[in-house]
């Protein structure tokens, strides 16, 4: 047991497989993490992580194990109530809390399941939860109902809940996905709390960087194969995205001069109080421009107004060197300008409609018959042609748009937009909640279009997202644009240190 | 206190509201505030009552139920029929039969559901007629007024009789309502099961994780809804003393009506015994206070759709704030 390294094994598997279907989505692979250690669990979306925690907290029995130990127990196999039991407990990614309970309910909700009937003391549920959250350091109303409370908290509310399990194994499923750096920033201080106190936590992140701050191991999982066990010392962002893709992901500046193209979208001194001041910016034909800032930095209400969905109180927009102002987005449509919007999964598809309705909604004018009716035929054609020219992987057209992965969804946002024909394409964090392989292959589609002569307006949280992808850097910063920089002359470092300083 | 306030704002706003409607009725009419009066308002909705509890376990565990009150009255007949064929029985027997029949009725909705995963509104839509055509082909619409005597008696659990010669009594359904509302308050707020279909209610999946049965989940509260109907019709047969097949036909939007103005959400995880319980008393005080008043009955169904209106806009714009937070609160 004591094999490697002097802390004990919170859990050891060896050659775990498990298959579907006659498909392998795990092939005899090793995991093991050590009480109180934060490990890493990486791998592109599909790759078999889930299905290896599905193993774990019993969900699925494994088809075979040549060693599944759980604390230094040899089991076979593991039911979820056993492995809750144990103490293994699982933070998903939407959390799986109670919006209309209260807080305290939510902490203390595992002690209600169960068919046979008894009272509920909610007094020593409330001291039970306070002192939970004190070992997490952290003050919440524990009578406030959970859907006031921002989603940073949720995320301590779902904690705390594992922990009120005695939990000594936590799976963080994208625990960060949804907050913001300073956020992530005190869910990682949370963390760090929790491995002193010797529970073990398993993340997993499509956020690299993050990743190589908190876990001091990383395993790395490939089409349900184990790729290998690496210390987070040492290890970069492009290594570990290398592997886990299998491929070298083309994380080097890409920059062009596009000085002398024509100009497409030109502002100056744009105005609206409140939210940005003073903004000049010029997009040239087949520039991307990247735009980055903390959050509430006025990135997206720039995008807004450069839309029509706001209207600037001062300054002037050109858009090819003709004034520029919409009234409302459907005036900024029919003008050239397209719009992907931050918040994919809410505002820009419609969930349970179909692929090919999601990807038509833009140009549904465009596809009528002699009798002004929609042509089906027609917008089968379009979609087809999205799909090849974008590489989504899609099953049917007729499929709805929640059957399809983050990246391919995303990719689907896009082709919506450019069935419009758009001079100008606004991309506002495209990458959020996408993993870094679909991640390379939306940017590689963003060089391929500003090759095809489209101005292309980036806004990103990422630094390395934009210094890599773009041709020039904007910082925008209190509403204003503080900064542009050349990617060929500054380094990642160096300006992630303007931008956070 | 704040807490209080806070989490039952629904509920506040209806107290409010009732009260303030019982004052103006005391005011323009001198027989509402009178004991006969208030104690007739009492009995006479006490079989809503029971049934908005039954309806209210539901709706919190995210579902509706239409069948109720037509599934009372198949309770009645079938209950008639059984108590007189075995030679008229007592009030222990009357439960008892009432009871496990109405959970029949209801464990059938539960059972519909479960297996054939049919959302909750076209089952009982379906039971609801079934129900009913079969009550009414097989009666033939035929009233029953050969009753057991101990079902149609009066039992009198608190009587007054005021200087001027009116009489102001308690009955029977009375008591057994506040033991129903009593009930249900002991299972949602106050056992581990109740605090379950909440839970159901609010994120069926998340309760699914977190292993709550959804079987027995789905069974617990249209059980108690059908038990609750069972109990409902035995309660308005003593008041009315017969049982006539189509009379109970059309209530359920009448109690629906009650129990969404209480508080409780159609899709699940809200709802408290006290706004059902205040909801029920603002349709029922508010068709009183038309009646003494002499206003047309016909007015009474659109205050009450317009009081459904206003109460559910008004609800959404103070929640507003508190719905995005839920959706992402990142903007």
């Amino acid at each position: 047991m004591l094999d490697d390294g002097a802390a004990r094994h919170a859990l050891r598997l060896k050659g775990v497989s498990k298959v579907f279907g006659g498909v392998k989505a795990l092939d005899g692979v090793d995991f093991d993490v050590r009480e109180g250690e934060v490990h890493c669990l990486a791998g592109e979306n599909g790759c078999g992580k889930s299905t290896l925690i599905k193993i774990v907290t019993g969900v699925y029995q494994p088809d075979g194990a040549e060693a599944f130990e759980l604390f230094g127990e040899r089991l076979e196999s593991i039911t979820p109530v056993q492995s809750r039991a144990r103490g293994v407990s699982v933070i998903w990614q939407d959390l799986a809390l109670f919006p209309n309970m209260s807080v305290a309910e939510n902490i203390a909700f595992d002690e209600m399941v169960g068919l046979r009937p008894r009272g509920v003391d909610y007094r020593g549920m409330k001291d039970r939860a306070r002192v939970v959250l004190a070992r997490l350091g952290v003050t919440l109303d524990l009578d406030a109902s959970l859907e006031t409370l921002p989603i940073a908290q949720c995320q301590v509310v779902a904690i705390a809940r594992a922990l009120m399990n005695e939990a000594r194994l936590i799976f963080m499923d994208e625990p960060t996905a949804s907050l913001t750096q300073s956020e992530t920033d005190r869910l990682l201080e949370i963390v760090r709390r929790l491995s002193a106190d010797g529970v073990a936590i398993v993340f997993v992140s499509h956020r690299l960087a993050e990743v190589l701050d908190i876990a001091s191991r990383v395993t790395v999982v490939r089409d349900g194969k184990l790729v290998g066990v690496y210390p987070t010392a040492g290890m970069t962002q492009a290594r570990l995205g290398e592997l886990m893709t299998g491929h070298l992901l083309e994380d080097h500046v890409t920059a062009r001069d596009m000085a002398t193209a024509p100009v497409v979208f030109q502002a100056q001194d744009l105005g609206l109080p409140g939210q940005f001041e003073g903004i000049d910016l010029t997009i040239r034909q087949g520039e991307v421009v990247g735009l980055i800032g903390l959050l509430g930095a006025g990135r997206t209400e720039l995008a807004h107004a450069m839309m029509g969905m706001s209207q600037p109180i001062s300054g002037q927009m050109r858009l090819h060197d003709q004034p520029y102002r919409p009234a409302s987005i459907r005036e900024a449509i029919s003008q050239g300008m397209a719009y992907v919007s931050e918040d994919r999964l809410h505002l820009g598809l419609l969930q349970k409609q179909s692929i090919a309705d999601n990807a038509a909604i833009s140009v549904l004018d465009r596809l009528l018959d002699r009798f002004g009716l929609i042509s089906n035929p027609q917008k089968i054609d379009l979609i087809r042609g999205w799909v090849t020219r974008l590489g989504i992987k899609i099953g049917q057209p007729d499929d709805a748009i929640s059957t399809l992965s983050g990246g391919n969804q995303q990719k689907v946002v896009l082709a919506k937009w450019l069935a419009t024909q758009p001079k100008l394409l606004i991309l506002d964090s495209p990458t959020v909640g996408v993993d870094v392989g679909a991640r390379a292959g939306i940017f590689r589609i963003v060089r391929d279009l500003a090759e095809q002569g489209l101005a292309i307006l980036l806004i990103s949280d990422e630094v390395s997202e934009v210094l890599y992808n773009a041709d020039r850097v904007l910082h925008m910063a209190q509403g204003r644009i503080a900064g542009e920089y050349d990617p060929r002359k500054v380094s990642v470092h160096a300006l992630e240190e303007v931008i956070y300083e | 206190m704040s807490n209080l306030l806070r989490n039952r704002q629904v509920e506040f706003r209806l107290l409010v509201v009732l009260v303030l409607l019982c004052i103006g009725l005391s005011l323009t009419t001198d027989t509402f505030l009178t004991m006969a009066n208030i104690t007739s308002l009492l009995n006479n909705n006490s079989v809503n009552l029971i049934w908005a509890v039954g309806l209210l376990v539901v709706l919190i565990a995210g579902g509706i139920d239409i069948s109720f009150a037509v599934a009372a009255s198949v309770v009645q007949y079938l209950a008639a029929k059984i108590l007189m064929g075995i030679g008229g029985g007592n009030w222990v027997l009357g439960f008892l039969v009432c009871g496990s029949l109405g959970v029949l009725l209801g464990l059938i909705n539960a059972g519909l559901i479960q297996r054939f995963r049919i959302i909750s509104i076209v089952v009982t839509i379906a039971t609801f007629n079934a129900y009913f055509g079969l009550l009414m082909f097989i009666s033939g619409g035929r009233s029953i007024y050969a009753l057991p005597d101990w079902w149609t008696a009066r039992v009198i659990l608190f009587e007054h009789e005021a200087a001027d010669g009116t009489w102001s009594e308690l009955t029977l359904p009375f008591t057994v309502m506040v033991v129903c509302v009593g009930a249900t308050w002991l299972l949602i707020r106050r056992s581990n099961l109740g605090r379950q279909l909440y839970a159901f209610g609010d994120n069926p999946e998340g309760a699914r994780r977190a292993g709550v049965s959804i079987a027995v989940m789905q069974a617990l509260a249209f059980g108690w809804c059908g038990l609750m109907a069972g109990i409902a019709g035995l309660m308005q047969v003593n008041i009315v003393q017969e049982v006539v097949p189509n009379a109970l036909y059309g209530r359920e939007l009448e109690v629906l009506a009650a129990v969404v103005l209480g508080g409780a959400r159609l899709g699940g995880g809200r709802g408290t015994v006290t706004g059902c319980v205040l909801g029920v008393m603002f349709v029922a005080v508010t068709q009183n206070g038309l009646n003494l008043l002499g206003i047309s009955p016909f007015a009474f169904q659109m205050i009450i759709g317009a009081a459904i209106l206003i109460a559910i806009s008004t609800s959404n714009i103070s929640f507003a704030g508190l719905g995005n937070l839920r959706s992402g609160g990142r903007k």
